[in-house]
C-alpha cells in the first residue's frame, strides 16, 4: 500500500484562527479516505488543504509540508493548476456554471486544451455514465445544467470533476444533498473510482463512512485525533473521544 | 413559546370608543395620504408630458431634412446640423474606444486580482467620488490638461479625452458591481478544475457579468450624448463640417453644445428646438436599448 498524499506538520490560520492544528497523516493510495468530525472541526478546511483551494481565502496563513507523489505541492515552484487538474475536488454544495450540460462537461477538458469534438462527446458520456446521471440528461445535454435538480447537480459537478481524469478525487459532503438512491449510486461510483483514482471525502454520515471508507480520519476542534484503517475505528478506536463520537455522545 | 399568554388567549373584546376613533383617524390618513401620492404622481406625469409634448411642439416642425443634411454656412445663408450629428458620432467612438478597455480592465484588476489592499480600496473611494462631481469641473481640467499642457487644439480629440475621465467611472463602477453579482462557487469550480485564473475570469465570469458591462457603456454613451459642459472648453463651438481627421484638432460642437450655441447665441431658437427633439429621440432609444440588452444579455 503506497502512500500518494503524506501530510506533515500541517498548521492552518484563518488570521488569529487556528483552525488545523499539527496534522501529520500518509493518505494511501486508491483507496477511500473517510474524514469524520463534528461540524466546525476543520474537514474542509483540511480537504482544501490538499489541492491549495485554501489559497483563495484572504489571510490564511498555512505551514507544513503536503507532498503528493514525494513532491510538496506548497513548493513555490509548484504550479498551482496543475496540481489541481491532478487533485479534482467536488463541493459541498453543487456548483454547475450557468451554461448547457455538455459545456460544464467539457469545460475542464477544454480548459487543458482538448478540442476535438469526437473525443469531448467521448468524454461527456463516459464521465456522466460513471456519475450515475447519463440516462436523465442524455437527452437535454445542450439545456442548462442550472434547470437540473439540486443531487442532478451534484452528480453532474462530480462528472464535471472527472472529466479532467484526476488521480485524487476530493469529495466535500458531496452525498448530503442526495436522496438514498443517489447516494447509493454514488457511493457505487466511488467504490468503482478506487481502482483508477484516490478518493478522499468528508462525510457526516457514520454508516457511509463505515460502509464505503477504507481509512478513517477522526478531526476534532482542528486536531486530528485518530488515523486508522476503518474497520478498526468502529470496532476498536484506541481514543477516547473517537469512542464517544463514534457512538454518537457528543457531535 | 411555551407559556401562553392569558390575555392574548382569551377572546378578543369588543372595540373601545378610543380604539374606534384610532382606527377612524388611520382610515382618514390612509385616505389622505392615497390622495396625495396620487397626486404627485399625476404631476410628475403632467409635467412630463407637457415638457416632452412642448418639445415636440416646438420642434417638430422645423426638424426637417434639408436641416439634418446641410451645414451651417453665412454665405449660403442655410442652418444645418449635420457637423454637430457628425460630431457626436465621433466623440462616442473616441471616447467609447479608450474608456471601454481601460475601465473594464481596471474593473477586472479591482475587482478579480486587487483583493481588499489599501490601493483598492483608495481606487474605488476615488471612482465613487468622481462620478459625483460637476461635468464643467470636468470641462475645466480637460482644457488645463489636454489644450494647455499637451498642447492639443480645440476639437475633438481633447473633448473625448476628457469624457473618458468623465464616464471611466460610471463604466468602472458598473462593471464591478456587475462582476460581484458573479457567485464565488462558480470561480471556485473553475479553479477546481485546474483552469488558470484569467482564463477562469474569461470563460466564467465575464459571460455572466456581461450584461452589466454594456448596460454601463450604454448609459456611458448616454452620458456622451447629453454632456454639453464639460465640451465647451475642450471640444469648442465650432459649427462647420469637418472631416474625422480635420475634426480631432479644430472646434466641433456636439449636438448638446450646438443646441446650446443656437439657443443662446444665434438666437435660432427654432433649430435648438429640433435638436431637441433629435436628443430627446435619442436619450429614448439609448435607456431603451440599455434595457434591451441587460434583458438579451442576462444568463438563464
Ligand atoms: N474562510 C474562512 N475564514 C475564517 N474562518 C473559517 C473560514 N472557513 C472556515 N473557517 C473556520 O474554520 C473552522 C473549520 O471550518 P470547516 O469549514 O473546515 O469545518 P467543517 O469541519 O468542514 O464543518 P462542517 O461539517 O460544518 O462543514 C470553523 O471554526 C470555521 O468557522
Ligand atoms: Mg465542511
Amino acid at each position: 500500500m503506497s502512500t500518494i498524499l503524506d501530510v506533515e506538520k500541517l498548521n492552518l490560520w484563518y488570521g488569529d484562527h487556528h483552525a488545523l492544528k499539527d496534522i501529520n497523516v500518509e493518505i494511501p493510495k486508491n483507496r477511500i479516505t473517510a474524514l469524520i468530525g463534528p461540524s466546525g472541526c476543520g474537514k474542509s478546511t483540511f480537504l482544501k488543504t490538499l489541492n491549495r483551494m485554501n489559497d483563495l481565502v484572504a489571510g490564511v496563513k498555512i505551514e507544513g509540508d503536503v507532498l503528493y507523489n514525494g513532491q510538496n505541492i506548497y513548493d513555490p515552484s509548484v504550479d498551482v493548476t496543475w496540481i489541481r487538474k491532478q487533485i479534482g475536488m467536488v463541493f459541498q454544495k453543487a456548483n454547475p456554471f450557468p451554461m448547457s450540460i455538455y459545456d460544464n462537461i467539457a469545460y475542464g477538458p477544454r480548459t487543458h486544451g482538448i478540442r476535438s469534438r469526437v473525443r469531448l462527446d467521448e468524454i461527456v458520456e463516459r464521465t456522466l455514465r460513471d456519475a450515475a446521471i447519463w440516462e436523465e440528461v442524455k437527452d437535454r445535454l445542450k439545456k442548462p445544467a442550472l434547470g437540473l435538480s439540486g443531487g442532478q447537480q451534484q452528480r453532474l459537478c462530480i462528472a464535471r470533476a472527472l472529466a479532467v481524469e484526476p488521480d485524487i478525487l476530493l469529495m466535500d459532503e458531496s452525498t448530503s444533498a442526495l436522496d438514498p438512491i443517489s447516494t447509493g449510486k454514488i457511493e457505487e461510483l466511488a467504490q468503482q473510482l478506487k481502482e483508477k483514482y484516490t478518493v478522499v471525502m468528508v462525510t457526516h454520515n457514520m454508516q457511509q463512512a463505515a460502509r464505503i471508507s477504507d481509512e478513517c480520519a477522526f478531526f476534532l476542534l482542528g486536531e486530528l485525533v485518530e488515523f486508522s484503517a476503518t474497520d478498526k475505528m468502529f470496532s476498536t478506536p484506541t481514543d477516547k473521544r473517537t469512542e464517544d463520537y463514534i457512538t454518537g455522545r457528543f457531535g | 413559546m411555551s407559556v401562553k399568554n392569558p390575555e392574548l388567549s382569551a377572546e378578543m373584546p369588543a372595540l373601545s370608543d378610543s380604539e374606534k376613533k384610532s382606527a377612524e383617524r388611520r382610515k382618514l390618513w390612509n385616505i389622505n395620504a392615497n390622495f396625495w401620492l396620487c397626486f404627485c404622481a399625476f404631476l410628475t406625469m403632467a409635467l412630463l408630458v407637457f415638457l416632452i409634448g412642448y418639445i415636440a411642439y416646438r420642434g417638430v416642425p422645423h426638424l426637417t431634412w434639408q436641416l439634418i443634411r446641410s451645414e451651417t454656412s453665412h454665405l449660403k445663408h442655410t442652418i444645418g446640423i449635420l457637423p454637430n450629428i457628425l460630431n457626436t458620432l465621433y466623440i462616442i467612438v473616441i471616447t467609447m474606444a479608450i474608456a471601454l478597455p481601460v475601465s473594464v480592465g481596471a474593473a477586472i484588476y479591482l475587482t478579480e486580482y486587487a483583493g481588499r489592499t489599501k490601493l483598492a480600496n483608495i481606487i474605488e473611494f476615488a471612482t465613487e467620488t468622481l462620478s459625483g462631481i460637476p461635468s464643467i469641473i470636468y470641462g475645466l481640467v480637460g482644457m488645463l490638461i489636454f489644450i494647455q499642457m499637451f498642447g492639443l487644439k480645440q476639437g475633438i480629440l481633447a473633448g473625448a479625452l476628457t469624457l473618458v475621465i468623465m464616464i471611466m467611472p460610471v463604466i468602472i463602477r458598473t462593471t464591478q458591481e456587475s462582476l460581484k453579482t458573479v457567485p464565488d462557487a462558480y470561480r471556485e469550480g473553475a479553479l477546481a478544475l485546474g483552469a488558470g485564473k484569467w482564463h477562469m475570469i474569461r470563460t466564467v465570469v465575464l459571460p455572466n457579468a456581461i450584461d452589466g458591462i454594456v448596460t454601463g457603456c450604454i448609459l456611458g454613451i448616454g452620458r456622451i450624448v447629453g454632456e454639453s459642459a464639460a465640451l465647451l472648453f475642450t471640444a469648442g463651438f465650432g459649427l462647420v463640417l469637418n472631416g474625422f481627421v480635420k475634426a480631432m484638432q479644430s472646434s466641433s460642437a456636439t449636438l448638446t453644445v450646438a443646441l446650446y450655441v443656437y439657443a443662446s447665441e444665434r438666437g435660432e431658437t427654432d433649430v435648438a428646438f429640433a435638436i431637441a427633439v433629435i436628443l430627446m429621440i435619442l436619450t429614448f432609444l439609448i435607456n431603451r436599448l440599455a434595457k434591451l440588452a441587460a434583458k438579451k444579455l442576462k444568463k438563464v
